[in-house]
């Protein structure tokens, strides 16, 4: 009887003990959020060195992009505790600084002697301020990343192409500079058969669900003159959104859909864009930045096959900003551990580090660096680019703003339906009300 | 020693009273049967009230207010019958709302037609009938969003199956053949996948109906000397309609919360060709965090389904009781 209780109290304590052990490691474990992308797989490689020096464990919770903002979105509404650190969208710092969902970054900043002046100063504005282009800081910029093109390198240099591209255009076959020239290549290698496949000329952002023609689109109205407000008044969108120029470079964003792209280009985001391009189906392919290093380092059509050029110029230069900042969330009760983990992060060899995985650092340190434009083949693309961004709405109504340029882009430019002056006369309507709501106007 | 026949059955009848536990009210005192089956079933209701009931009358509530769940700090506030007056009278609601209509209508029409007569060729019996039937019930297996995905591979112009056999039979290029792209063509898109997938549930039920049929009946109509065509119309068809007409129902509740598929294949797109109630009302309620507005569409609806669904079973049981 004695050996039973024996047996029994040694049991009971082994499982007292294994169960209290996860508890005690616990305390020393940080969970991140963020998309689930190749940058994610670089910070998890990254992040090691950080546990190695504090001992920290990381767990990562990395969800599609497709959910991952009514994953995370949800999580934050519902005062969630799963994340400590996010690396929330750009357009999620109004509504997650207004609503308390961030810690406010600027005393620690302060106390850690970090300084944004550090910092790329559209990523600062981007991915940390609000209200923009006020000192308040909500994130440190984590990760920059822009709007682009990839081309194919090797089809661009065939001579015979050359030549028939010479002979029809008058101009060299290279990477575009203007829209015009974008869309002349994009004829050019429209259902023009190569090396035995047929191929298409771009592949442009078309998906409905989430954002994906919204990046697509703004990031070629910009260069037409498309204003989200009139600068001297706020919110004042008559004009400017719907402005003769925004009107045209819509029209040229249609154009550009019906020429040049694909068939079944309907719903095209970040995924199917970088997969048109890696099966070789266009010559160029416009993506955000965070897709090229994979993209070089493809087998079919890396290397030397492929280059990158910034966004074309028209009546202006941009470029729509992605990327990311990283933030404390409100909720969490690790906000000291993870203020650690956000002063490791800015540190110079740190973020040189970021840069060499495959992550983009945001910080002058690192891309003002004498050799970083020749550290990779995409680096002056990424440079150039980030020198003319500009983003989406982020005030805290980002998303029935971003839902209402989804409907009325998608059934102009994909449905066929009415005229781009009526699609950005609706988006006016339809911003409009959204401020009313708000009280902003 | 030997009992007699009346012995044995009394010790038995003895035996058994003694065997035979009192009353559980007996032993727990104070409680009737009748409040112990309440024991019983009280963790259910109260789950069924925590899980169903509660979110409901909460929405209802909601569907009064300004409240929007990604501000939470906000004041809420009522805002009367304004969400519904938003709801019922916005132009992209009725749009969602007619799309629907559309793709209830029509995958309910071909998916009756198409289930009861694959029912009618089985119901015959014919050499390897059950192997067959267990092939045409295979899709309703599957998971809709493998469907999905799956269908969204075929219908690819440039590697899919479905538009290499188009263009093989018409002649027309692959690269014309966009179901998922083109706006006439998506919605019909949607229509053949749910056809695909569900026509074997409707299969199933028209089945037992055509199997609830006796054959004695069958037999006095030959008697009789009733044409085949007349015993389809005055025998199977009136005797397996309330089946027919619980498929109808079962399809068409379904059908009208379709979301899984169509977000899948198109989703909601192109334009918003595509968009049937429950993404819109996805939209409203977690991408533009509309919750009250939303509550209200949410509360239209149900109210919509849930009496359409009220008068189709008091017609359902009218043709029963026939």
């Amino acid at each position: 009887m004695r050996r039973i209780t024996k047996a029994l109290l040694g049991a009971t304590t082994v499982l007292t003990i294994s169960t209290a052990l996860p508890s005690v490691s616990q305390a020393e474990q940080l969970t991140l959020c963020w998309a689930a992308w190749d940058p994610a797989n670089a910070l998890v490689e990254l992040s090691k060195d950080f546990t190695a020096k504090t001992k920290i464990d990381m767990k990562f919770e990395f969800v599609p992009w497709t959910s991952y903002a009514d994953r995370f979105l949800n999580e934050l509404n519902s005062h969630g505790k799963l994340c400590d650190l996010i690396i929330g969208d750009s357009q999620w710092i109004g509504g997650s600084a207004e609503n308390g969902h961030y810690v406010k970054l600027n005393e620690f900043f302060d106390k850690e002697g970090i300084k944004m002046d550090d910092f790329v100063p559209a990523t600062v504005v981007g991915y940390s301020e609000w209200p923009k282009n006020t000192p308040n800081y909500w994130a440190l910029p984590a990760m920059g990343d822009v709007v682009g093109w990839t081309y194919r390198k090797d089809w661009f240099e065939k001579p015979e192409l050359q030549k028939e591209f010479q002979e029809k255009y008058g101009w060299k076959l290279d990477a575009p500079k203007t829209y015009d020239q974008l869309k002349q290549i994009g004829e050019f290698f429209q259902n023009r058969k190569i090396d035995g496949q047929t191929v298409y000329g771009a592949s442009i952002y078309t998906e409905r669900g989430s954002e994906g023609i919204t990046m697509g689109v703004t990031n070629v109205l910009y260069d037409w003159g498309f204003q989200y407000d009139n600068p001297k008044k706020p919110y004042e969108m008559e004009g400017f959104v719907n402005s003769e120029d925004a009107v045209k470079g819509l029209e040229f964003y249609k154009s550009l859909y019906d020429c040049c792209t694909p068939p079944g280009s309907s719903n095209v985001y970040m995924t199917e864009s970088a997969d048109a391009f890696k099966s070789g189906q266009v010559a160029m392919q416009m993506n955000f930045a965070f897709t090229w290093p994979g993209l070089y380092k493809d087998e079919k059509v890396g290397g030397e096959r492929i280059g990158f050029f910034p966004n074309p110029a028209e009546k202006a230069h941009f470029a729509q900003l992605g990327g990311q900042g990283i933030s404390v969330v409100a909720y969490s009760d690790k906000q000291e551990q993870a203020l650690q983990y956000i002063k490791w992060f800015a540190q110079p060899d740190v973020q040189a580090k970021w840069w060499e995985l495959g992550g983009y650092s945001c910080l002058k340190a690192v891309v003002n660096a004498p050799g970083f434009a020749a550290s990779q083949p995409y680096a002056q693309a990424f440079l150039d680019s980030m020198a003319i961004v500009k983003d989406f709405w982020a005030e805290p109504s980002y998303a029935p703003l971003l839902q209402a340029m989804q409907k009325r882009v998608h059934n102009y430019v994909i449905a066929g339906d009415g005229t781009a002056k009526e699609a950005l006369d609706g988006l006016v309507q339809d911003w409009t009300e959204t401020f009313e709501d708000d009280g902003k106007i | 020693m030997t009992l007699s026949h009346s012995s044995i059955v009394d010790k038995a009848a003895e035996t058994a009273a003694k065997a035979t536990p009192a009353p559980i009210a007996v032993r727990v005192r104070g409680l009737s049967d009748r409040a112990i089956a309440w024991l019983f079933i009280a963790p259910a209701i109260s789950l069924l009230l925590a899980i169903n009931i509660f979110p409901l009358l909460w929405a209802v509530y909601l569907s009064f207010t300004n409240y929007r769940a990604n501000r939470p700090n906000a004041v809420v506030e009522g805002v009367g019958l304004r969400n519904y007056q938003r709801v019922l009278t916005d132009p992209d609601i009725w749009q969602a709302m007619q799309t629907t209509a559309h793709f209830v209508f029509w995958t309910i029409l071909l998916q009756m037609l198409i289930g009861f007569a694959l029912a009618y060729l089985i119901d015959r019996k014919f050499r390897g009938h059950a192997f067959w039937t267990t092939i045409v019930l295979i899709p309703m297996m599957l998971s809709p969003a493998v469907v999905g995905n799956f269908w969204r591979f075929l219908y690819e112009p440039q590697i899919g199956l479905f538009a290499y056999a188009v263009s093989f039979l018409s002649g027309i290029p692959t690269s014309q053949i966009q179901m998922l792209g083109n706006v006439s063509l998506a919605p019909w898109a949607i229509i053949v996948v749910d056809t695909w997938m569900w026509t074997p549930y409707v299969m199933l039920i028209c089945l037992a109906g055509l199997r609830s049929i006796p054959d004695y009946i069958y037999e006095a109509a030959e008697v009789d000397r009733a044409s085949a065509w007349r015993q389809f119309w005055s025998i199977t068809v009136p005797m397996a309609l309330p089946f027919i007409m619980l498929a109808v129902l079962f399809r068409g509740i379904e059908n009208f919360k379709m979301f899984d598929m169509v977000t899948l294949l198109t989703g909601g797109g192109p334009g918003s060709v595509t968009e049937v109630a429950s993404i819109t009302l996805k939209r409203e309620a977690f991408e533009t965090w509309a919750t009250g507005r939303s509550s209200a569409f949410a509360i239209v609806l149900f109210v919509a389904v849930f009496g359409l669904a009220n008068i189709y079973v008091k017609a359902l049981n009218k043709v029963k009781q026939r």
